[in-house]
């Protein structure tokens, strides 16, 4: 039903989906670019996922970077050097204020207004339908690119488990702070940097922890020798070890710093170092050793007051906190327009560039060894360069798509993960780096 | 463009307390705020005599840094960038002689309001060149890595008001060739004829590589804002700099 039947036509105005730090860095990378932007967010104010006040943010109270601040913060606009290694998700989200703020950018941003559906209408166009958030009548507006930034971690993956539970199951969506764990029976599920906070939160406020994960993981320390491990991972990287020699070193300093855990009752990893995402807390150990955290193997089923664990154990919490991950969801988009298969999972070029629509691209749809806002930056950095690009030249844009289709999945992608959806969008920082530098010379201007 | 930092990355800049002297004009609008950069000789006191005052009698909130002692290129440059980010809008940078060198660095890492180079030290060999042909005592031991000490002829015209001092410094030095800036911001590169500190040719080499030709203030001496004419260059970045702000509007 549409009250307006006429599409106003924005001209060569790009619309952004989201006013998270994606939108953002989109939002003033476009403009740097010459663009009119119009973003459309469907909360009041600008921080995604890292509002708290948002409905769809996952903070909880205690969120950490789990990246230090010099390998998480916009390449062009630091946070304040006075900062902690590590800041707070309230220090995040008042960066981003500032960031929004500096660059003038709450001008381009509609705020309580979603994104009903983007439609492509021939020639790189796009008709964007948007309504107010409350409801309310439907607005046409036609745009000259469209630039998705609708963040991935908000839709709840939940695991199904078979049999009924009388106690109380949540995500981790819906864990906000320790008053919920105090002096309960807790059960954490899933081994990801979340999972491991939460179970850590329990085991200094709940009676009983037990923490179940599918596999064992490489659990690195927040710091080593000294430095923030990403820092020290770093200079590895700079040096360009290969591989072999990196996950040497790992298995080599996470043995002489964290120790067997398999003492502990985790199994040992299944998988190389650097084959899953990193999981960063020197707490776990601590508490695992501590025994305040009881380690548990996957869940089968539920059963009246029991949970019952793949070894036949069972164990009778009366929480299960589900820390399992999120969903990427593109709910205004058609699927084919992003390459969707059938489980969900999007077929982007350097996880950004839709392959059939040149003037389409999402921002910060990664997860890296290093915080995503600067992989985002320069992911809008060449979109903006790209769109730029067909409308001042476009028989080189059309040799630099024709080149980018040739450029290897495994330069900018890491293949060699475990298989598993908490992978799909898995990066290396510094290849992935490599890889947009690589198509931003390519781009680069004749002035 | 550096897109790999691992220098940021890995062995990040050890932070210090910033000396900041701001003039806050009663009503900016929609002014950037201007922030300027002396180089590591001065402080921002420097800046606060006339052209703090100046700028924010035009309606322009502006700032001075002041270096951090013994600094590197990268600690001055890392001081800048963090005092512009912290700025609530998007800042205008203006550097003079080796501030100038600081700011064209800080322009490759931050995507400023605007920038001006004024007396611009950014080739080292061109001034050390002039200041050993205009005062060789005080640059030999410069040669050999020492400080580089000026007279008081080099930085100000005989018209500047006798308390106006001399003072040395160690050259802020770079193997690292300038930056192109991010952003694309407007540029203007200021300077004098008779400057003994940096060479005609090395203005004008300053001035073509961001696309124009350096502003000249004949007459004066190095330090154009101590200079007995000093209200002429800062009127001229303060039209300068409404011109191209009413231009992007």
């Amino acid at each position: 039903m549409q009250d307006t039947p006429d599409i106003a036509d924005r001209h060569d105005a790009i619309c952004v989906i989201g006013a998270g730090a994606g939108g953002l860095v989109a939002i003033k990378n476009l403009r740097e670019h010459g663009f009119a932007v119009d973003c459309y967010e469907r909360e009041t104010s600008v921080g995604g996922a890292w509002n708290w006040r948002h409905d769809r943010s996952p903070m909880y109270a205690s969120t950490h970077l789990i990246s230090s601040r010099p390998l998480t913060e916009f390449p062009d606009f630091p946070m304040p050097d006075d900062w902690p290694d590590y800041p707070h998700h309230t220090q995040v989200l008042s960066y981003l204020e500032r960031y929004a703020e500096h660059f003038g950018l709450g001008a381009h941003i509609w705020f309580g207004t979603e994104v009903v559906s983007a439609v492509p209408v021939g020639d790189g166009r796009w008709d964007v339908t948007t309504r107010s958030t409350g409801g309310g009548a439907e607005r046409v507006q036609r745009y000259a690119g469209l630039v998705v930034a609708n963040g991935h971690n908000w839709d709840p993956a939940k695991p199904e488990i078979p049999g009924e539970f009388r106690g109380q199951v949540i995500h981790a969506a819906a864990y906000q702070d320790t008053a919920q764990l105090r002096n309960r029976k807790v059960l954490v599920i899933g081994g990801g940097n979340t999972g491991c906070d939460i179970a850590v939160e329990a085991a200094q406020q709940a009676a009983t922890v037990w923490h179940s994960t599918r596999r064992g993981y490489w659990y690195a320390p927040k710091y080593l020798f000294g430095r923030p491990s990403d820092q020290v991972n770093d200079r590895l990287l700079r040096l360009r070890l290969p591989l072999p020699v990196r996950q040497w070193l790992y298995r080599r300093t996470v043995g002489l710093t964290v120790g067997d855990l398999t003492r502990f009752g985790l199994p040992a990893p299944d998988h190389k170092p650097y084959e899953t995402h990193p999981i960063v807390n020197s707490q776990l150990p601590f508490y695992l050793a501590h025994g305040r955290i009881t380690a548990v193997p996957d869940v089968t089923r539920f059963d009246g007051a029991a949970v019952e664990l793949a070894d036949g154990r069972r164990v009778e919490p009366d929480l299960v906190i589900t820390a399992t991950g999120y969903r990427a969801r593109f709910e205004f988009l058609a699927p084919e327009i992003l390459d969707t298969d059938a489980d969900g999972r999007p077929d982007l070029h350097l996880h950004a560039f839709a392959r059939k629509h040149p003037t389409l691209a999402v921002v910060g749809l990664l997860q890296g060894d290093a915080g995503v806002f600067p992989l985002a930056h320069w992911q809008s950095v060449a979109i903006a360069r790209w769109l730029r690009l067909r409308t001042t030249d476009p028989v080189r844009a059309a040799a630099v798509q024709q080149k980018e289709s040739t450029r290897p999945v495994g330069g900018w992608s890491r293949t060699k993960v475990v298989h598993t959806r908490r992978h799909w969008f898995e990066v290396d920082h510094v290849n992935y780096l490599r890889s947009v530098e690589g198509l931003l010379r390519e781009m680069e201007t004749s002035k | 463009m550096t897109i790999l930092r691992f220098d940021d990355w890995t062995d990040p800049v050890r932070p210090v307390k910033r000396d900041v002297i701001a003039k806050l004009p009663e009503d900016a609008g929609e002014n950037p705020p201007v922030l300027f950069v002396p180089g590591p000789g001065h402080g921002a006191t420097a800046f606060a005599e006339h052209w703090l005052p100046h700028a924010a009698g035009r309606g322009f909130a502006a700032y001075a840094l002041t270096p951090r002692d013994g600094g590197k290129l990268r600690e001055h440059v890392h001081d800048v960038v963090q005092t512009a980010a912290s700025l609530p809008r998007q800042v205008v940078l203006v550097g003079h002689g080796e501030g100038a060198l600081v700011v064209a660095h800080a322009l490759g890492r931050y995507p400023a309001r605007a920038a001006v180079l004024a007396a611009p030290v950014l080739d080292r060999w061109a001034t050390m060149g002039t200041a050993l042909r205009v005062n060789p005592l005080g640059a030999i031991p410069a040669v050999f890595g020492g400080r580089l000490r000026w007279s008081r002829r080099q930085l100000l015209s005989a018209g500047a008001p006798v308390e106006a001092y001399g003072r040395s410094s160690r050259l802020v030095t770079s193997r690292k060739p300038v930056p192109k800036p991010v952003g694309d911001p407007p540029a203007l590169v200021i300077g004098s004829p008779d400057d003994r500190v940096v060479p005609r040719k090395s203005l004008d080499r300053t001035a073509a590589r961001l696309g124009g030709a350096p502003l000249l203030f004949p007459g004066m001496g190095h330090d154009l804002m101590l200079d007995a004419a000093w209200t002429d260059p800062i009127e001229a970045i303060l039209d300068w700099l409404t011109k191209e702000l009413s231009a992007a509007s």
